[in-house]
């Protein structure tokens, strides 16, 4: 292949626009992480962060979330792609469906959720319409820590697992036909097929999907706000709480730097497992 | 295909160019009348009558005050009037012009209060706006488990709990209800309500015995309270679904109930401890940063602000409170007719004790709320030993006040130097 | 044959019921967002709910009316539409070279644009809207399209690297061999087959931007969008308000989706049917 230049020269644009509109801010407030107040570098922040009562919970929290939801998701989003593969009639229509908690902001999401679990909600009002319940039960009160977990699991479930399915959609249809049918007359079953020819072929775009959801897992806020106010706190709650109620920016800035510290972590473990080749594939 | 698809591009980007040009309101940026109708009635009932456009915009704390630092810090501005709590400007004084000379136009604002506005320096930083306070409300349905003898205008905290516990027994659950979640204002009835009733302090004794007492009883009340109560921010939504019966909240927060089902509910004050009733106002006041690109329109926007009729107008759309003496015409919303005679019953009451908002904090306003709540957390939701708690979070209280150098408010006593927490 | 013939009847059978059961998780929720939409306050706050609605449009009529929503509804798909075509100019490119070639710093670029994503965005919005201000980028569509494209970026790039990545590259060889050069393969070849890739990108973009609320409300004061100009209320407005609000909301994006859904498939080529 020609020209070294090339790759550079094609990602010049996005890395220029990158350092402009997020390495500028972004070294701004890493700077507030590590600076002390006499203008030398310090870890008292990370330090205050770390003292702090809830800082714990919320890093629990947060990485519990993503790893009960995550996996979940993925083998969802795996069987709903190749669902809507497999579907001759409506496929267009099925698809649709599928991806519409896309267009669901996180707010709006954690406002539905509410009102099923709230306790005038509807899973009240259908527990005592079937008379399985004479009075309303309270199912996010402080005391259920775990009701109020699941209920976050499945609104998360519910609303993020369109944006692994999109992509998962898009690169299935890369992988000829051709591959599977071959594998068929050979003998192989359908879980066979799967395994051994769709899901090794699809590798890159589980690995941007896993990537991408793991990421903006870690980054889950305004649905446990909705559902579990303080009762289940997460990083990014806290972070916000830093930053805009207490108006420590040191301290913000510093659970930022953590939630990035993670985030990149596994980032760099997905992409070594799920490494992808060059040009790859077929 | 591509030049059809670029066609509304260039015109997009034609737009973006225009819209850089034109504009001239002045910009009112608020964290005050947020919800919708609220922010509706302002602009169409509050402010049509100013002489010039107002673009009145609310927002949450968060945005407001990131905006705001923004334009102090590039030193160049579209903000013209800031709208905000005492708390909201109390962070930022350096960044706001000197209002001390400004013309009323005649309107007498409550010294108190104009007081509060120069947040611990020489200028008058906010004019004060309008005031709100906290009350309870209750559902009729909750009367009739009223303890025997007990006069709903002048409660105590052991009838209430005593209240509570019979509604809690009598009805299949627990019906009190607090705004404990996290927009919820639990803070100011601890720091204003709660702890004045019981210790006559809201600093100096944090960790005296009376306030082990005040936490024993808020602890008891608690056990007869909706444990739903961590996700409430506004107390009239569960009024109104009717998960909640009785329950304490801000007036403007408490309105939609009022208003919605007038004939459902009753306000009245907040109960009383050994020490008095306390009760503490809620000042949202007017400011102009330093950065107005309209010093002279944000100045005669305040002006109008704080005339009689427009005071009344605003009390009609956010449920806050006139700052200035004006008679209230008849026509008032159900809400402000009966949060006002509460109003007048808590503040008028024999052993009512006011109490102030926090004052001299600066930046360390959030940190001196997080420690009422940390300890309620702590105490109430988690159960941890309330002695322990109180000598922990004294410490945090101790040197916040220590660094802010702030000297005691009502009903504490007056300090030299910043207020002790004994 | 018959035995193959009845386990195929089987699955298939087995495959309706379980998109069956797909759709309804995936519309229940949504049904109760217009349920509530579309009742009376009335409803929405009595116990035990209703299920089906009231057709109450009190709620809904107190948006549609409200001063200033066409404006900022214009606003929003203007700011979309920018941060849709500048995510995909810059990240289409990029993806592409990330799937093509090895090169010094392929990591560090892969983790750097994944950073933008993994740090908390209001952060970052103090110091981007002093930039702004200082610049004159300040409460414009573009200024704000710029902001939401850091976010969707990420979409862009890891979306078109992984879609050039499961490209045979053969595939590419064989059009240069057929007289085509680089930029003629990649538009005739290689496009139409990743354009699911770039329609899934755009719908990110889209959405993105549609439901970003931090950066639009401290970012665009004249010209705020639907978002920031309903949303930051919303929470805080009574709950039957918060439904209508949230379904007003919800409806263009997903007009945008359905617009876009059917580029999510291959169109022809190596891919199935």
């Amino acid at each position: 292949m020609p020209s070294r230049g090339l790759p550079y020269l094609l990602l010049m644009p996005a890395a220029i626009f990158l350092a402009v509109f997020f390495l500028y801010p972004f070294t701004l407030v890493a700077w507030e992480a590590f600076s002390g107040a006499d203008g030398g570098l310090t870890l008292a922040h990370f330090a205050t962060m770390a003292g702090n009562w809830k800082f714990s919970s919320a890093l629990e929290n947060t990485l519990l979330l993503a790893i009960a939801v995550v996996p979940i998701q993925t083998a969802m989003a795996l069987a709903m792609a190749v669902l809507v593969t497999k579907i001759q009639r409506g496929r267009d229509v099925v698809l649709y469906i599928f991806t519409i908690p896309l267009g669901i902001s996180d707010l709006a999401a954690g406002l539905i959720w509410f009102a099923i679990f709230d306790q005038t909600g509807f899973l009240n009002s259908a527990l005592h319409t079937l008379g399985v319940v004479k009075e309303p039960v309270i199912w996010l009160g402080y005391q259920n820590r775990w009701v109020i977990f699941l209920a976050v699991m499945l609104a998360e479930i519910w609303r993020a697992t369109a944006i692994m399915l999109v992509i998962l959609v898009a690169g299935l249809g890369l992988i000829p036909k051709e591959y599977s049918e071959a594998a068929e007359v050979f003998g192989a079953g359908p879980w066979q097929r799967f395994r051994r020819v769709t899901l090794p072929l699809l590798r890159p775009s589980l690995q941007t999907a896993l990537i991408l959801r793991t990421i903006l897992a870690f980054e889950v806020f305004a649905v446990v706000y909705a559902l579990g106010g303080n009762n289940l706190p997460i990083l990014m709650g806290q972070t916000f709480h830093w930053q805009f109620d207490l108006q420590d920016y040191h301290v913000a800035a510093a659970l930022a730097m953590v939630i990035l510290g993670i985030s990149i972590g596994f980032t760099l473990v997905l992409l070594r497992v799920l490494r992808v080749p060059k040009g790859a594939g077929i | 295909m591509f030049s059809r698809r670029i066609a509304p591009l260039v015109m997009g980007v034609a737009t973006v160019l225009a819209a850089s040009v034109a504009q001239a309101d002045v910009l009112f940026w608020s964290t005050q009348a947020k919800p919708i109708e609220e922010t509706q009635a302002m602009r169409t009932n509050v402010l049509k009558g100013f002489d010039g456009k107002v673009d009145y915009q609310a927002n949450d704390g968060g945005p407001w005050l990131t905006r705001l630092q923004a334009e102090l810090k590039a030193g160049k501005g579209s903000i013209d009037v800031l709208g905000g709590l005492h708390g909201d400007f109390s962070t930022l004084p350096e960044g706001l012009t000197d209002l001390s000379a400004l013309d009323l136009g005649g309107a007498k604002v409550n010294p108190g209060f104009m007081a509060l506005g120069k947040l611990g320096t020489g200028e008058q930083k906010y004019i004060p706006w309008m005031q709100a306070t906290y009350i309870m409300v209750a559902n009729k349905k909750a009367l009739p488990y009223l303890p025997a003898g007990a006069d709903i205008n002048a409660l105590t905290y052991d009838q209430l709990i005593a209240w509570a516990k019979t509604l809690d027994e009598k009805t299949g659950g627990p019906k009190m209800g607090l705004p404990a979640g996290p927009k919820g204002l639990l803070h100011r009835f601890l720091q204003g309500y709660l702890y004045p009733s019981f210790t006559h302090s809201m600093v100096t004794k944090f960790e005296s015995p009376e306030a082990v007492t005040a936490w024993t009883k808020l602890k008891e009340l608690w056990t007869y309270t909706n444990p739903a109560s961590t996700n409430y921010a506004f107390m009239q939504e569960p009024l109104l679904t009717g998960a909640v019966w009785v329950a304490f909240d801000h007036t403007a927060r408490l309105a939609d109930a009022l208003n919605k089902k007038p004939d459902d509910f009753v306000a009245f004050p907040a109960p009383a401890g050994p020490d008095g009733r306390g009760f503490m106002p809620v000042i949202a006041g007017l400011a102009i940063p330093k950065t107005a690109p309209d010093m002279a329109k944000a100045k005669a926007l305040i002006k109008y602000m704080l005339q009689p009729s427009t005071q009344v107008a605003t009390l009609k759309a956010t449920n806050f409170f006139p700052v200035i003496d004006v008679t209230l015409p008849a026509d008032m919303p159900a809400s402000v007719r009966a949060s006002g005679a509460a109003i007048a019953k808590m503040s008028g009451a024999k052993d009512a004790l006011p109490a102030l908002l926090p004052m001299g904090l600066g930046q360390l306003g959030g940190q001196f709320n997080q420690v009422y709540i940390d300890s309620f957390q702590r105490i109430v939701l988690n159960g941890q030993p309330i002695k322990q708690v109180l000598s922990d979070e004294a410490n945090t209280l101790r040197a916040i006040m220590k660094k802010a150098d702030a000297p005691c408010w009502a009903p504490d006593a007056p300090s030299k130097g910043a207020c002790p927490v004994e | 044959m018959t035995d193959t013939a009845t386990i195929r009847q089987r699955g298939r059978r087995l495959t309706q019921a379980a998109v069956v059961l797909l759709c309804g998780w995936v519309l229940g929720p949504i049904y109760l967002l217009v349920l509530n939409a579309f009742s009376a306050p009335d409803a929405v706050t009595g116990f035990p709910k209703r299920w089906l609605p009231g057709f109450d449009l009190h709620s809904l009529r107190m948006f549609v009316e409200f001063q200033g929503v066409a404006e900022a509804l214009w606003n929003s798909v203007l700011v979309a539409t920018l941060t849709m075509i500048l995510s995909i100019a810059l990240g289409a490119p990029a993806g592409y070279a990330l799937s093509r070639f090895d090169f010094r710093g392929k990591t560090a670029f892969r983790v750097l644009v994944l950073m933008t994503r993994a740090f908390p965005l209001p952060l970052l919005a103090l110091p981007l809207a002093v930039m702004f201000i200082r610049v004159g980028l300040d409460d414009t569509p573009l200024g704000l399209a710029l902001v939401h494209t850091t976010l969707a970026l990420p979409f862009a790039v890891l979306i078109t690297f992984s879609l050039f990545s499961g490209l045979p590259v053969e595939l590419e060889e064989a059009a240069w061999t057929l007289g085509c050069n680089r930029a003629q393969a990649f538009r005739k070849v290689i496009l139409p087959l990743v354009l699911p890739g770039i329609a899934a990108s755009a719908i990110f973009a889209f959405v993105i931007s549609w439901n970003e609320v931090f950066a639009a409300s401290v970012l665009t004061v004249q010209h705020r969008t639907l978002t920031a100009f309903l949303l930051t209320s919303l929470d805080v407005s009574p709950l039957p308000l918060k439904f209508a609000g949230g379904f007003v909301l919800v409806l263009p994006a997903l007009i945008f989706i359905f617009a876009v859904r059917k580029y999510l498939f291959a169109m022809w080529g190596i891919a199935n049917r």
